[in-house]
């Protein structure tokens, strides 16, 4: 479904993101794990188009975006909730959410999926009409993610989704995006500094160090490997 | 119930020696000023300690009621906001459709037959208070929704003046041919303008825009073939009526009546922008880029459109501006006049369209009736602006989102 091909991005002087690939199948959860600074983040930020790569090549369903302006690559289907949350605080939860539609015209559509999302998550609907900057943390998180699916994507880049929660809202983070994959059959590709907990939902996962890809395997073997393991989950 | 009186005196009193701490600070300040007066003449100087006297204890009073209201703001902001008596009132002329329909048609009413009640001047005073309103209106879009820093915005301004004057000097165009144009040429210079300051923000963009309004100005200055530089230009028509003659004191009723229609028309459209799906963007891409370009907005275009929109009005108003004086020249169009607009932006309340409104009628206002004072008008205005600024640093008027409020019920429903 998406195939990054020796990607090379800059983040500002910076040499990011050196000579990347990555490919992620239709349905999958794939993660991306590794520490600070490690190229994560630019690497989400590439393939949406918000930092464009300077070497390299994208293919999303075989078409190829790497020149595509974000915008573009949106409409495509591939949706980011960029890391921190970033809602609109002084829009509502409503409008917040309306925002993520901002493509879409079909407003029996839009309603459905509200209420899809309201079911999702039961908090977000108590506080409807509440603005965002006023939500929890947890909540902020949840909105930052239903308002990336208000697109309806078809891929849904997530990063760094528990950074900064407590453990139990953590945990229901993850199940809901495990539940939205398997109810949406939407592919997910989800960077986390979490490694413990993204390779426990995830199919396959991939181990970036330092602006290159040093590990890659099924979550499992992972989550067994002896590096990954003092690496990253500090066993 | 039984009060304190300890700590408060003790707060009195410190607040008494810092006040007075100030009043000397300003006596020593003025002192060359206020107390000494050379006569060259005779070689002596006067000494005028009475002076002395007045400005000590002038400054006292002054700090100590300053520091009473800044202490009562702070308290007041400690309090739940919800209970102020301003939100309460606004709160209730948005709920209640009665109050607000019949202030509304008050206003229309008092404004239709202003131009009868009052004389020749004040209507033309009036209308320059309009055509702020709408320059304000324009700016809101740019400032207010779009949260692009503007400080050239009197370029478009210049531009819709000049589009008219030069088109009624070599061709005889009418206002109301020339209008729409001015302001769609203004709206061209909006989108060229964009361009360059698509990447920049805060205060770069502040920068540059700055320099852009400069450049307008230099260039309609110096390039005389084209602008007839500083002499600039004279005999352009007043708008017409179906070829109707009209005395001057006519005219001035007339454009009254133009610039009230023109304003109604801009708050409607602003209005109708501000929740509309690209008033929206406008407002997100001023909280947060990367969220935007996450949703798929349209930087670029979304960017631009704020710019196009917002020059647009001052276009308009620029060729309205023409007519009024018949006489244009690049002095008109200086950066006092972008300041002047932000002011009224930020004053009146950034987003608000009511507040941009009042925002405009006490900015333009103020130093026409301010007169009385004559060489302290300037200062009273300055005065007037810090004051409000300090006090309600969100403007007179805030921009108002629907927001839900929590509000604890009422414990008892017996009475006090």
């Amino acid at each position: 479904m998406l195939k990054v091909k020796n990607l090379h991005s800059y983040y500002g002087g910076i040499h990011a993101l050196k000579s990347v690939s990555l490919e992620l199948s239709q349905g999958e959860i794939v993660t991306l794990i590794g520490a600070n600074g490690a190229g994560k983040s630019t690497t989400l930020m590439s393939i949406c188009g918000i930092v464009p790569p300077r070497y390299g090549e994208i293919f999303f369903m075989g078409q190829p975006i790497h020149h595509m302006s974000p915008d573009k690559i949106f409409a495509l289907g591939i949706v980011q909730v960029p890391e921190g949350r970033r809602i609109f605080a002084d829009l509502t939860v409503t409008e917040n959410l309306d925002m993520g539609a901002y493509l879409r015209n079909d407003k029996a559509g839009i309603r459905k999926d509200m209420e899809y999302i309201f079911n999702l998550f039961p908090r977000l609907a108590e506080r409807r009409r509440q603005l965002g900057g006023t939500l929890s943390g947890g909540e902020q998180q949840m909105l930052a993610i239903s308002r990336g699916l208000m697109s309806r994507p078809k891929l849904l880049l997530l990063d760094e989704p528990s950074l900064g929660l407590a453990p139990v809202l953590v945990q229901l983070i993850f199940e809901t995006i495990q539940k939205i994959n398997q109810e949406n059959k939407t592919t997910i590709f989800l960077v986390e500094q979490n490694a413990n907990m993204s390779l426990r939902i995830a199919h396959r996962g991939y181990v970036m160090e330092s602006g290159v890809i040093a590990l890659e395997d099924t979550a499992a073997n992972l989550l067994k490997s002896e590096k990954v393991k003092a690496a990253y989950l500090g066993l | 119930m039984k009060t304190d009186w300890k700590p408060l005196m003790q707060r009195v009193s410190s607040e008494m020696i810092k006040s007075i701490v100030v009043s000397l600070w300003f006596v020593f300040l003025t002192f060359p000023l206020m107390v000494m007066k050379i006569r060259p003449l005779d070689q002596t100087i006067e000494w005028r300690w009475m002076n002395l006297v007045y400005v000590g204890v002038g400054a006292f009073f002054l700090s100590f009621v300053w520091r009473y209201l800044m202490a009562r703001k702070e308290r007041g902001s400690e309090k739940d906001e919800g209970d102020s008596w301003q939100k309460r009132i606004g709160m209730k002329i948005r709920s209640d459709k009665r109050i607000s329909v019949s202030g509304l048609i008050g206003v229309g009413i008092f404004v239709l037959i202003f131009p009868f009640l009052f004389s020749s001047y004040q209507t033309s005073i009036m209308i320059t208070a309009l055509m702020y309103v709408m320059l304000g209106l324009g700016l809101n879009i740019v400032v207010g929704l779009a949260g692009l820093l503007d400080l050239g915005y009197v370029a478009f301004y210049a531009v819709g003046a000049y589009f008219y004057a030069l088109m009624n000097h070599h061709f005889g165009i009418g206002f109301w041919a020339a209008l729409p144009f001015a302001g769609g040429l203004a709206a061209v210079f909006g989108i060229l303008l964009g361009f360059p300051v698509l990447r920049l923000k805060g205060d770069y963009l502040a920068i540059v825009t700055l320099g852009f309004g400069e450049i307008i100005r230099l260039i309609l200055e110096n390039w005389n073939e084209l602008s007839y530089g500083p002499s600039g230009i004279a005999g352009i028509s007043r708008p017409g009526f179906f070829g109707f003659e009209f005395t001057l004191q006519q005219h001035t009723v007339y454009l009254f009546y133009i610039m009230v229609a023109l304003v109604a028309l801009t708050t409607i459209v602003v209005s109708r922008l501000r929740n509309s799906r690209i008033g929206r963007a406008w407002i997100a891409l001023r909280e947060d880029e990367v969220a935007c370009q996450a949703m798929g907005i349209d930087k670029t275009r979304t960017k631009l459109t704020a710019f196009a929109l917002g020059a647009t009005w001052a276009g308009f108003v620029g060729c309205i501006f023409a007519a009024k004086t018949t006489f244009i020249n690049p002095a008109s169009f200086t950066f006092m006049e972008s300041a002047m607009i932000l002011s009224i932006v930020v004053l009146g309340g950034m987003g608000s369209i009511v507040g941009v409104m009042v925002g405009a009628l006490v900015l333009i206002l103020l130093p026409e009736y301010l007169r009385a004072f004559s060489e302290y008008r300037m200062l009273a205005f300055g005065a007037s602006m810090v004051i409000i600024m300090v006090f309600r640093p969100q403007g007179i008027i805030s921009g108002i989102r629907q927001r839900y409020e929590f509000r604890k019920q009422p414990q008892q429903e017996v009475s006090p």
